[in-house]
């Protein structure tokens, strides 16, 4: 019964005065039948002067079916066709009223130029950093007082809080950040071998792996490893709280949204980073130790040995020194984010990825500042 | 059938719509449903009532299949949900339309285009039919032309509400879920859509399950009122047979404070 008794009308009478009886089912379910069925409608009141609609043998209608009857009676009229719906029941009748036909134009919201969007959308995205910029440092400026003001009185430190995320930032992430810098640990070596052995420099390659693990590879994948596990949770974790008002539930009850939920994280990877970056470096240069052992034969003695030669201590720090300041931005950019995040869900998400994304390449620039002030103090 | 669907059926016994034999839900070791009965008929407006906790919405949501159930059987428009093939059942997605509690708008789509997500889904009718059946739900439901381009995010919580009715009639259904129509609705709000429903379900001979809270919504648009507790019907019937019944629930919720106030305002609001 479903797909048969689609809507189908027969013509009785020519010429002046018609009369079209429509039967079967006219619902929305027949689809393209009923958009079918109501155009023919029109076309064959075509040409009479007066023409009645006759509704009294139709199965089944609804809206939809009332509405393209409808518009083929109005098209009907603008053509000069004097024509009219005879319904059968009140039921009917209702029906055909509250589908009757009307024009949906509507004025839609003029679109302006390619040329001038484009510059107000560039000039949009100009403000939107500066803001950002602005933005960040007074959110520093927040961040600084509060930690000075928890030094103060070291109860406002949440010391359990801080305790907290060190296990969930550097604890649980330590064995993912381990293994990658492995990896690349390995990859760096393997590459550094193939190519130095073309002059004949392979144990050069063991200067090359530590000072490039220890000075840049280590601490940046670290501290983009943590910018996208560590800073997206915080703002996703921040976000959800001001979604569901629970921020303004602390603000209300008088207590700093910042000194309570965004110091301890802050510390937290502040804390964190330095020593995941301690443990990458040592987990970089096993890695290079493997590779050069099994494709540059440099035995793990021969290798230790280079090694010391060929690093100091401040290859070491230089790593190091950076690791809080990266932290410092990643958590900052992550809180920020956080709490920025609007009503709805989809703001959340859109400020989870904006989170990482602006951290990572804060991350870059920073390590890209401080490459300047090292070869500039000659350190 | 020489007659419309929009006319429900007068001569007793009814149609069923909806017809849940014996149905058992529960989660681990908690049976939320145990045993339970409950028949919609065609065309009446159906409130459903219940202590917060009860189980109304997994009751609704077991009727969508939205929830398992452990046993028990539901049958909507004769025919059991459980041996559906899947062309019977995206037929049945047709036949039924839903409003969430708050809406499940499609948050990246303007009202518009939810409006026509079921129609591009099921039919092929051309653009310009689904975008004149959309604006039409549209003033069905009592939004104006222009909420059509809005993102669900730009809407009030009324607005969203009736956004999502005109949704869930997008194509013509014959029986519509209500899950809490009016919460969160200020009472202005929430008589109108009151309102409102009452005039769709006239006008397209709808059928209408209602979960509620609402004591106004009850005594104004309901036909008939079922109570849920202990995960079972404890009473369905007229608001006058919810009021001469004994079970201490219900004489709680239909003789509390607020119920009385109710019945007042409206004996008032009738004598007036």
């Amino acid at each position: 019964m479903r797909e048969a008794g689609g809507p189908y009308f027969s013509s009785e009478g020519h010429g002046a005065a018609r009369v079209l009886v429509l039967a079967g089912e006219w619902t929305i379910e027949h689809g393209a039948a009923l958009e079918e069925a109501g155009a023919a409608l029109a076309r064959a009141g075509q040409g009479a002067q007066t023409l009645a609609l006759d509704l009294s043998s139709v199965a089944a209608l609804d809206t939809a079916g009332a509405w393209v009857i409808d518009k083929a009676r109005s098209q009907l009229a603008a053509a000069g066709v004097d024509a009219s719906v005879r319904h059968r029941d009140a039921s009917q009748a209702l029906l055909m009223k509250e589908a009757e036909f009307r024009s949906f134009e509507i004025a839609l919201p003029a679109s302006g130029s390619p040329v001038k969007e484009l510059l107000s959308d560039v000039g949009e995205s100009v403000f939107n950093a500066w803001r950002d910029f602005v933005g960040g440092i007074s959110f520093l400026g927040q961040v600084v007082y509060t930690l000075f003001r928890a030094l103060l009185q070291p109860a406002r430190l949440r010391f359990t809080s801080i305790v907290y995320h060190i296990e969930s930032f550097a604890f649980r992430g330590l064995p993912i950040i381990a293994l990658i810098n492995f990896l690349v640990g390995c990859i760096v070596a393997q590459q550094g071998i193939f190519q130095l052995q073309q002059f004949g420099a392979t144990a050069f390659a063991v200067d090359l792996i530590g000072i490039l693990v220890l000075r840049e590879l280590a601490v940046l994948l670290t501290a983009i490893m943590i910018a996208g596990r560590s800073g997206s949770a915080i703002t996703a974790e921040l976000g959800s709280m001001k979604m569901r008002e629970e921020i303004d539930a602390l603000r209300v009850m008088g207590l700093d949204p910042i000194e309570v939920l965004a110091l301890p994280r802050i510390l937290a990877l502040i804390i964190s980073l330095p020593l995941l970056t301690f443990l990458a470096d040592i987990s970089a240069l096993f890695g290079g130790l493997l590779v050069a052992w099994s494709y540059g034969d440099i035995s793990p003695e021969v290798f230790m040995a280079r090694l010391k030669s060929a690093i100091a201590f401040n290859t070491f720090m230089v790593g190091i020194i950076k690791a809080p300041f990266m932290a410092l931005v990643i958590g900052m950019i992550a809180a920020i984010e956080g709490f920025g995040v609007q009503g709805s869900a989809e703001s959340l998400g859109r400020q989870v990825t904006a989170s990482v994304v602006k951290a990572i390449f804060m991350v870059i620039v920073v390590d890209g500042l401080f490459a300047m002030f090292f070869a500039a103090i000659n350190y | 059938m020489n007659e419309t669907r929009m006319i429900p059926a007068n001569g007793a016994p009814q149609e069923l719509a909806i017809r849940v034999r014996d149905v058992v839900v529960g989660f681990g070791s908690k049976l939320v449903l145990k045993g339970l009965d409950l028949d919609v008929r065609r065309g009446e407006v159906l409130g459903f009532v219940g202590g917060s906790g009860t189980g109304k919405s997994v009751l609704t949501r077991a009727i969508l299949g939205l929830v398992p159930k452990r046993g028990g059987s539901i049958e909507v428009f004769g025919q059991n949900l459980d041996h559906l093939t899947p062309a019977e059942a995206r037929r049945m997605g047709q036949r039924w339309g839903v409003l969430f509690q708050h809406g499940a708008l499609f948050s990246g789509l303007t009202v518009g285009q939810n409006i026509q997500v079921p129609m591009r889904e099921y039919l092929d009718i051309s653009q310009e039919l689904m975008d004149e059946l959309a604006f039409l739900k549209l003033d069905l439901v009592g939004l104006p032309r222009d909420a059509a381009f809005k993102y669900p995010s730009e809407l009030s919580g009324g607005m969203i509400k009736r956004a999502a009715l005109a949704r869930a009639l997008a194509l013509d259904p014959e029986i519509v879920f209500l899950d809490e129509p009016t919460s969160g609705l200020d009472p202005i709000g929430a008589a109108d859509f009151d309102e409102l429903i009452a005039t769709l379900q006239r006008t397209l001979g709808l059928t209408v399950y209602m979960v509620t809270h609402d004591l106004d919504s009850l005594y104004s648009i309901c036909d008939r009122i079922a109570a849920l507790a202990d995960g079972k019907i404890i009473a369905t019937g007229t608001v006058e047979d919810m009021l001469a019944s004994d079970h201490p629930w219900v004489r709680s919720y239909f003789h509390g404070s607020r119920s009385r106030q109710v019945m007042a305002s409206r004996a008032a609001g009738a004598r007036g």
